[in-house]
C-alpha cells in the first residue's frame, strides 16, 4: 500500500530515538570527571523532550491524519501525568513534610481526615497505570462520541477542545478538587522502590522513555499505515464522500481520537516521572496550541516529523530562554507564522523535496476537495 | 452612643438618669436657644469642664455641650478631637490652635495667649467616644445636608436607645423628607433595641411596621434581635419575626435583581469582546486568535490617550476617555488592516492555519507591549463622571458598569447600521454570501476583506476601551477574553449578530446565576461544560445561518 510506504521514516526515527537515549543513558552513568559525562540537567531535559514528543505524536495522529485540529490535547497529557503523580505522591508515604503515612502533604495541610474515594488504590502501581490509561481514554471517548456523532468539526471542534482543557485547568487549580491545587503534585521520592534521584533510575527511565516513544511511533505507523489509515485520510479529505460510500466516519475518528489521547497520557506519565512535578499549568490552552506548532514545524501527517518538531522546538525554547529570555516569544510567534506561511509541509516536507521524489512516496496532499474547513 | 456601648450596663443606666434629669434642663434651654442662639451663661459652664484635667469631667462637659448646641459647640469639639484645643494652666481660658495662630474657643475671635501657660486638653478613649457621639448629634442639627444625612445614618446603624432624645430633637427641626425618614427609621430601631424605655405594644408594632417598610440589612438585624427580646410585647415579637421573613424574601428578590445586573454587565463585556470576532469569524470565516491582543492594544491606547491629554490639557483629563474611543478604533482598525494584508490574506481557505498564524501573532503583540510598557499593570484612571453608584430599589448600580452596557448597546446598533445601511455593509454581505458572484458583480473582494477585518479589529479596540475601566490593563489582558469570546460567537451561531447578543447575555447571566449556587470557579467550569455539551447537540449554535450558501 502507498500509505504504508510513506511512513517508512517512522521506523528509522524509532531506531534513532532508541540509540540516542541509550547513548545518553550510558553517558550519564560515566564518572563526573569524564569529559563526555551527561549531566543530570541534560537528562531531565531529554526526558522532558521525549514526553513532549509523545504529545506531538498524539496531536499528529488526529490533526495530520483525521483532520481534527485539537487545541486541547494537553488535557490528556496532564491527566496521564496526574494519574502517575498520584501514585508517586502516595509512594512518598511517611517521608513527607508532615510525616503522615496515609495522606499526601497537601491533604494534611488542608486538614483532610481521609483520602477522597478517587484516590483509593492509587498507591498500587498497576492501578496507577490503569488510571493513566482509562481516565484520559474515557474522557476522550465521551467527548469524541458526543462531538463526532453530531458532526462537530473544523474550528468549532477546535474551540470546544480548547474550552475543555480550560475548564479542566480551572478545576485542577481548586484546592477542593483534591489534586493539590495550584501547587500540583511534587516532591516525589521513588518509583517501585527505585530512588528517582539516583543516576541509575534516571538513566533507566530515559531509556525506557525512548523505548516507549519508539514503540508508540511504530504503533502509530501500524494504525495509519494499513486499511484503517487509508480510511482516515479519506475521512480527512472528503468526509461526506466517505460516508456516502458506506463508511462511518464518526467511528473512524473516535477510534483514532481515543488512541491519540492514550499516547498523550503515556507521555504525561513519562513527563511526571522525569521532571518531578505536575501542576494545573499543564492544562493551559497555550500548551496545547504549542504542541500543534511542534507538529506543524516537523511536518503534519508524517509521524516522525512530530517527534523531530517537538524536540527541535523545545531545544530552541531551552536555549532561547537561557540566553535571550525576552526574545523567546518573538521567536515562537515568528515560528508559528513562518511555518504556516512558508513551510506548510514542515521540515519533513522540506526534506522530501530535496532528493528527487517518487510519486508513490508522497503523502496525500493536505487539502480538502469539499472546500470546507480542513 | 459609642461610649455607652463600650462601658457596659452601669454606664448605661447612669447615662439614662443623666439624660432624664438633663432632659428637663435641655428642653428649657432649647426653647431659649431658639430665641437667643448664644446663651452665654450656659455655654461658659459647659466649656469650663474642658479646662479641667479630669477625664470624667471633660467627657460629661462634652455631653453637655452637645445637649446645648450653639454655634461654637461643633468647632470646639472638632478641635478637641484633632488635639488642637488647649487650656490655660491658670483659670478656665480655652484656645484653639489655628493655621495662623490662636482663637478663643468660646467666641471664635482670634487671640494671642501666652503659649507658655497653655497645655493641650487631655483626651482618652472615653472622651474620644463622647466627642464622636456629640459630633453626630450636633451635625444632625447644624451640619450641612450631607452631614445631617450621614449622622442620621449613623444613628440608624447604631440604633442606641440613649440617642432617642437627640433623634427627637433633630426630628422636630427638620423638614427634609429623606432625612426625616431616616430619623424615623432610627427612632423605630432604637425603640426596639435592648435598653429602650418601656413603650406600649402599639408603639412597638408601629416601629416594627416602620422597619419592615424600610427593609434592608440594618432593619433586618434590629428586627431579628427584637423577635427574641424578652423586654418586648409577645405580639411585637411575632410581628418582628414575620417582618424578618418578609425582609428576607425581599432581599432575596433584590439579590436576584443584583445578580441579573452583574450578569448583564458581564454579558455586555462579553458582547463587546465577541462582536469584533463575530465580524472576522462570522462574516469572513477567519479565526483571529490575536483578537484578544487587539483588545489589549485598545486598552493601552486608552491609557496612552489619557496620559497624552493629561500632559497637554490637564483640565480635560477626565474626558480623555471620550477621545480614546475613536483613537482605539482607529489604531486597532489600522492594525487589523495591516494584519489582513500582511498575513491573513495568504491563508484564506485554510482556517486552521490561520488560527495558528494569528496565535503566533498574538504572542508577538503581547511581547511587543511587554517590551514597550513593561509586564506590570498600567493604571487607567476612571474619570469622576464614571465612578460611584446609585441605588435602584435594592440594586446597587455602579455607573461604570452601566456605562459599559450602554456602550455595548450603542456599538452593536452602530455595527448593525454599518452592515445593513452602508455600501460597505452591502458589499460585505455580498462577499460573505457568494464570494465569486460578488467579484463578478464588480466588488473588489480583497478591499472588502481588508476593510471587514479592519472593522472587526476596530471593534476589538472599542472593547479594549471598555475593559480598561473594569479590568487590569496588562499585556496578558487579551488571553483572559479570547476563549470566552470564541465560545460566545460559536454558541450564538456564527454570522449572526443577534445570536451573539443572545449568547453573551445568556453566558453572562448564566454565569452569575450559577455563582451563588456552586461558587465562582465551579460555576465557570459548569458553564463551560454546558456550552460544550450544547455545541455538541447543536454544532451551529443557537441561531444557525440557513440556506444554500451555508457549507454543511
Amino acid at each position: 500500500m502507498n500509505a504504508s510506504l510513506s511512513f517508512r521514516g517512522a521506523s528509522v526515527t524509532a531506531v534513532i530515538v532508541v540509540l540516542l537515549t541509550g547513548v545518553l543513558a550510558v553517558g550519564s552513568l560515566l564518572p563526573a570527571s569524564s569529559p563526555v559525562q551527561v549531566s543530570p540537567f541534560i537528562m531531565t531535559l531529554a526526558g522532558k523532550y521525549l514526553a513532549y514528543a509523545m504529545l506531538a505524536l498524539a496531536v499528529d495522529l488526529v490533526w495530520g491524519f483525521a483532520g481534527i485540529l485539537t487545541l486541547g490535547h494537553a488535557a490528556f497529557f496532564a491527566l496521564g501525568g496526574y494519574a502517575m503523580g498520584m501514585y508517586l505522591v502516595r509512594e512518598i508515604g511517611a517521608r513527607g513534610v508532615y510525616g503522615n503515612a496515609d495522606l499526601p502533604d497537601f491533604m494534611v495541610f488542608l486538614s483532610w481526615k481521609s483520602l477522597p474515594w478517587y484516590w483509593w488504590g492509587s498507591d498500587h502501581f498497576p492501578v496507577a497505570l490503569l488510571l493513566m490509561l482509562v481516565v484520559p481514554a474515557g474522557l476522550a471517548g465521551l467527548f469524541g462520541w458526543l462531538a463526532f456523532r453530531s458532526r462537530v468539526s473544523g474550528v468549532y471542534l477546535s474551540i470546544i477542545t480548547q474550552a475543555l482543557t480550560y475548564a479542566l485547568m480551572l478545576a485542577f487549580f481548586q484546592n477542593g478538587f483534591g489534586f493539590g491545587g495550584n501547587n500540583g503534585l511534587t516532591d516525589f521520592k521513588d518509583i517501585l522502590g527505585f530512588d528517582l534521584h539516583s543516576p541509575y533510575t534516571r538513566a533507566g527511565m530515559l531509556f525506557i522513555s525512548g523505548l516507549i516513544l519508539a514503540g508508540a511511533l511504530l504503533a502509530a505507523r501500524y494504525v495509519v499505515g494499513g486499511r484503517f489509515g487509508s480510511l482516515l485520510i479519506a475521512v480527512r479529505d472528503a468526509e461526506s464522500r466517505t460516508r456516502f460510500l458506506g463508511y462511518r466516519p464518526e467511528q473512524v475518528k473516535l477510534l483514532v481520537w481515543v488512541f491519540s489521547a492514550v499516547i498523550a497520557a503515556i507521555g504525561g506519565a513519562l513527563y511526571v516521572i522525569q521532571v518531578g512535578i505536575i501542576n494545573p499549568g499543564e492544562f493551559a490552552p497555550a500548551n496545547s496550541i504549542e504542541a500543534v506548532i511542534w507538529v506543524a514545524v516537523g511536518g503534519r501527517g508524517t509521524l516522525s516529523g512530530a517527534v523531530i518538531g517537538a524536540i527541535l522546538v523545545n531545544l530552541g525554547k531551552t536555549l532561547f530562554t537561557a540566553w535571550l529570555p525576552e526574545m523567546w516569544l518573538y521567536g515562537l510567534g515568528a515560528l508559528f507564522m513562518a511555518t504556516t506561511l512558508f513551510l506548510p509541509q514542515g521540515l519533513m516536507g522540506l526534506m522530501r523535496h530535496l532528493p528527487e521524489k517518487r510519486p508513490s512516496e508522497v503523502t496525500p496532499e493536505v487539502t480538502n476537495p469539499e472546500g470546507g474547513e480542513a | 452612643m459609642a461610649d455607652v456601648a463600650m462601658s457596659g450596663p452601669a454606664a448605661l443606666s447612669g447615662r439614662k438618669m443623666r439624660n432624664g434629669v438633663r432632659g428637663i434642663f435641655a428642653a428649657v434651654l432649647l426653647s431659649l436657644l431658639f430665641i437667643q442662639p448664644h446663651h452665654a451663661r450656659a455655654d461658659e459652664d459647659a466649656f469650663a469642664g474642658l479646662a479641667t484635667t479630669q477625664f470624667n469631667t471633660i467627657a460629661s462637659s462634652v455631653d453637655q455641650i452637645a445637649q446645648q448646641g450653639g454655634p461654637r459647640a461643633l468647632p470646639v469639639l472638632r478641635a478637641l478631637a484633632d488635639r488642637k484645643l488647649f487650656a490655660a494652666r491658670e483659670g478656665d481660658g480655652l484656645f484653639i490652635r489655628t493655621d495662623s495662630g490662636w482663637a478663643d474657643a468660646r467666641s471664635g475671635a482670634s487671640a494671642s495667649p501666652d503659649e507658655e501657660t497653655l497645655r493641650p486638653v487631655r483626651v482618652n478613649n472615653r472622651v474620644r467616644l463622647a466627642v464622636a457621639a456629640a459630633e453626630a448629634e450636633l451635625e444632625l442639627v447644624s451640619g450641612t445636608p450631607a452631614e445631617r444625612q450621614a449622622s442620621a445614618n449613623v444613628f440608624y446603624q447604631r440604633h442606641d436607645p440613649a440617642m432617642l432624645p437627640a433623634i427627637d430633637k433633630a426630628l422636630s427641626k427638620t423638614d427634609d423628607a429623606a432625612l426625616k425618614d431616616t430619623l424615623l427609621n432610627a427612632r423605630a430601631a432604637a425603640l426596639l433595641s435592648p435598653g429602650a424605655p418601656a413603650s406600649d405594644a402599639q408603639a412597638q408594632q408601629q416601629a416594627v411596621a416602620k422597619l419592615k417598610a424600610a427593609g434592608g440589612l440594618d432593619a433586618r438585624g434590629v428586627l431579628a434581635q427584637a423577635s427574641t427580646s424578652e423586654a418586648l410585647d409577645p405580639a411585637t415579637r411575632k410581628a418582628a419575626e414575620a417582618a424578618v421573613s418578609s425582609i428576607d424574601f425581599k432581599l432575596k428578590l433584590w439579590g436576584f435583581g443584583q445578580d441579573a445586573f452583574y450578569g448583564l454587565s458581564l454579558g455586555s463585556v462579553l458582547l463587546l469582546a465577541a462582536m469584533g470576532l463575530a465580524i472576522t469569524f462570522g462574516v469572513m470565516g477567519v479565526i483571529n486568535m490575536a483578537h484578544g491582543e487587539l483588545m489589549m492594544i485598545g486598552a493601552y491606547t486608552t491609557w496612552l490617550t489619557q496620559k497624552a491629554v493629561l500632559s497637554v490639557v490637564p483640565a480635560l483629563g477626565s474626558f480623555s476617555l471620550i477621545l480614546a474611543i475613536p483613537a482605539a478604533f482607529l489604531v486597532c482598525g489600522a492594525l487589523g488592516i495591516v494584519i489582513e494584508r500582511g498575513l491573513i490574506r495568504f491563508l484564506y481557505g485554510r482556517p486552521l492555519e490561520t488560527l495558528l498564524a494569528t496565535w503566533g501573532l498574538s504572542l508577538i503583540l503581547q511581547q511587543v507591549i511587554r517590551s514597550l510598557f513593561g509586564p506590570t499593570n498600567v493604571a487607567v484612571v476612571t474619570p469622576p463622571w464614571l465612578s460611584g453608584s446609585f441605588h435602584l430599589g435594592g440594586i446597587e448600580v455602579t455607573i461604570d458598569r452601566l456605562a459599559i452596557m450602554i456602550f455595548a448597546g450603542v456599538v452593536m446598533a452602530g455595527l448593525m447600521l454599518v452592515l445593513r445601511r452602508t455600501p460597505l455593509g452591502l458589499e460585505m454581505r455580498a462577499v460573505t454570501q457568494n464570494r465569486r458572484m460578488a467579484a463578478l458583480m464588480g466588488i473588489r473582494t480583497a478591499r472588502v476583506d481588508a476593510l471587514t477585518f479592519g472593522l472587526g479589529s476596530g471593534i476589538a479596540g472599542l472593547a479594549g476601551v471598555a475593559v480598561s475601566q473594569i479590568d487590569n490593563v496588562s499585556p496578558n489582558l487579551g488571553q483572559s477574553y479570547i476563549i470566552d469570546s470564541f465560545l460566545v460567537v460559536v454558541f450564538g451561531g456564527v454570522g449572526n449578530l443577534w445570536g451573539t447578543l443572545a449568547a453573551a447575555a445568556t453566558l453572562g447571566v448564566g454565569g452569575k446565576a450559577l455563582e451563588p449556587l456552586v461558587g465562582a470557579v465551579s460555576g465557570k467550569i459548569l458553564l463551560l461544560v454546558l456550552v460544550i455539551l450544547y455545541i455538541q447537540r447543536h454544532p451551529r449554535g443557537m441561531f444557525p445561518l440557513r440556506g444554500r450558501g451555508v457549507e454543511s
